[in-house]
């Protein structure tokens, strides 16, 4: 797999472009604009780009003001400081159900050295839980690219695009096309079904080449649309595999993980293994040091579609 | 960034008499409103009314014929549990029957318990305190990328500038030099739980918001000449975001109700205390 440009320089390249054609985008940062990468589109339109300092509160209130009277707002900050405008995002922009996009960057554990307190990993459930928010983790820079253009083209609602700072590695096809509420099959599989997303991708890539060594043929599917979620997808491959691995660098509650045994659970109860963050804080270190002292790199993803394939469907009699 | 045009002065010019019997029935409404629905929030309805009367009948450019004209100005009320008052002024001004009040809070009813954007001539929903005056900034900004020489109005409490959100949307107001964005505080000194003061002391406030750089000006929010000449200081900041605070009195006109915190978001008791809030409004 080659190595994939930094997702939020493909986002900044994104608005750019996308800025020259479309005179509605106007872009919002909480002074980490050259770290979100929306300085350029700052310097190229200054008078559609504003810094509101680190006022996140004042960035998203703004923002809705701006897409009531019209624009297309882009908020970007990092992920975790997006988080206490909770309620800015509720009332104002989620009730109103206009057109804010929430890019947000330096999502998850992968942020690395700077530790827990920027390390956001429960971001996914609380956007997902707000009524007219729309989810999306993309997986690499293909993909986060088409999310863009797909936002600044085909919708006119909230969304949440949540990025990682680290380069990950190039999982889709140069041609790849996002599709909201459809996920992606990556690589077909018979016995087990790893449900992933963003980072977790290329390491569930990589896991289902050590699966197959030991003869469990695994399926790796990219749900990067969380919300609204593909139901028919998810259950088409529970079906088809009868287990399943969830993968995802952001807590087992509320996420991902949760998406798919809630769907599973009503629909085809199946055995699920969820890999993530459990219900703990991050910490300092490097982001490859992370996944393994939290059990969520490639061997721990092998170790739980192990677990996944060997446990006795208990619901067999029932479908 | 393009600065607006100058605006030609294109107020109605109805007269204070006038203004004040349309303010009397909004008055009689909003009791009926909230009477009706069995709850709601009177005290800071009938503290902005004549305010709003000023603003819908005289100040702002608007038709209600025509509610998403580009060139229209916009009005946030940030204190949205004052809903009763908007829904009253806007039903009296014609951008829905004045029957609907009636239904206020009910099910199956357009009119939310506080200001919601589903209502005809509503900008946007509102109800959690703090974030009307970042939505205007919003707005104002829009006004000014398209430079299209409309005015936002933001309707504030006293209790709502505790929030921390109002004071970094002041600070954005004065970065971007909004002289169309007009902040109006409805200072009537009561909030939820008791007085103002004893709640969260707030000394000097016009010194506050000068300092951070928006024009200031203080006037009797009852008295429409006074409220005109607010609007006149408005008009005259070419430079600023301009930040008018109205002293009022909660509960305005309705004896019990005033200055009593009670009735901040309580109606009448009983069918006594509502026969007596109509005789003293139509009797004012």
């Amino acid at each position: 797999m080659r190595p994939s440009e930094s997702l939020r320089e493909v986002y900044g390249k994104k608005l750019l472009e996308l800025g020259g054609l479309h005179n509605d985008i106007v872009v919002l940062d909480a002074d980490l604009s050259s770290s979100t990468r929306t300085s350029d589109f700052g310097k190229k339109y200054p008078g559609r780009f504003f810094n509101m300092g680190i006022s996140e509160q004042s960035m998203v209130t703004a923002a809705a003001g701006l897409a009531l009277a019209g624009k297309k707002p882009f908020v970007s900050t990092f992920a975790v400081f997006l988080m206490r405008t909770y309620e800015q995002i509720r009332q104002s922009v989620c009730y109103n159900n206009i057109d804010v996009k929430f890019v947000v960057t330096h999502a998850g554990i992968t942020v690395g050295e700077d530790g827990a307190t920027h390390q956001i990993i429960e971001d996914v459930g609380i956007m997902s839980g707000l009524p007219n928010m729309r989810v999306i983790v993309p997986a690499d820079s293909i993909e986060t690219a088409s999310v863009i253009d797909y936002l600044v083209k085909k919708t006119k609602t909230p969304y949440y695009v949540r990025l990682s700072r680290e380069k990950f590695p190039v999982v889709n096809d140069d041609d790849y096309q996002f599709t909201e509420g459809k996920n992606t099959v990556l690589k077909d599989g018979t016995d087990l079904t790893i449900f992933c997303n963003g980072s977790m991708v290329g390491l569930s890539l990589q896991a289902a080449a050590q699966l197959k060594e030991q003869a469990i043929d695994a399926a790796v599917v990219n749900v990067s649309s969380i919300k609204p979620i593909d139901r028919e997808g998810i259950i088409q491959y529970g079906k088809r595999t009868g287990h399943v691995v969830t993968a995802e660098e952001h807590s087992i509650y509320n996420g991902l993980g949760s998406r798919v045994a809630e769907v599973l659970s009503e629909e085809y109860p199946v055995p699920v293994v969820r890999v993530g963050m459990k219900d703990t804080f991050g910490k300092s270190g490097k982001s490859w040091e992370l996944f393994d002292y939290f059990h969520m790199g490639v061997k721990d993803i092998v170790s739980a579609g192990i677990r996944s394939f060997r446990e006795v469907n208990k619901y067999e009699t029932i479908s | 960034m393009v600065e607006n045009q100058e605006k030609q002065d294109d107020r109605k010019g109805l007269d204070n008499e006038t203004l004040r019997k349309i303010s009397q029935r909004a008055r009689s409404l909003i009791i009926k409103m909230v009477y009706s629905a069995r709850s709601g929030h009177p005290g800071g309805s009938l503290s902005i009314i004549d305010i709003l009367t000023e603003l819908y009948f005289n100040e702002m450019n608007i038709d209600p014929t025509d509610q998403n004209l580009a060139s229209r100005d916009r009005l946030v009320m940030s204190k949205g549990h004052a809903s009763p008052a908007l829904y009253s002024i806007l039903a009296l001004r014609g951008y829905f029957p004045q029957e609907l009040l009636m239904d206020f809070r009910k099910i199956n009813s357009k009119l939310e318990g506080h200001v919601h954007k589903g209502v005809p001539g509503v900008e946007t929903s509102t109800g959690s305190l703090g974030q009307g005056l970042g939505i205007g900034v919003g707005m104002a900004l829009a006004s000014k990328i398209d430079n299209n020489p409309y005015r936002v109005f933001v309707i504030l409490g006293d209790g709502e500038i505790e929030e921390g959100n109002i004071w970094e949307s002041l600070m954005a107001g004065s970065k971007y030099r909004l002289n169309n964005l007009v902040a109006i505080l409805d200072k009537n000194g009561v909030q939820l739980d008791g007085f103002t003061r004893d709640i969260m002391p707030m000394e000097r406030l016009k010194d506050r918001i000068d300092s951070f750089g928006w024009a200031t000006y203080e006037f009797n929010g009852h008295d429409f000449s006074e409220i005109r000449k607010a609007m006149d200081f408005a008009r005259g900041i070419k430079d600023k975001p301009v930040f008018l605070i109205a002293k009022t009195v909660k509960g305005k006109g309705v004896s019990y109700m005033e200055n009593n915190s009670k009735y901040h978001g309580s109606p009448p008791a009983n069918e006594e205390e509502y026969e007596q809030a109509l005789k003293e409004i139509d009797a004012a």
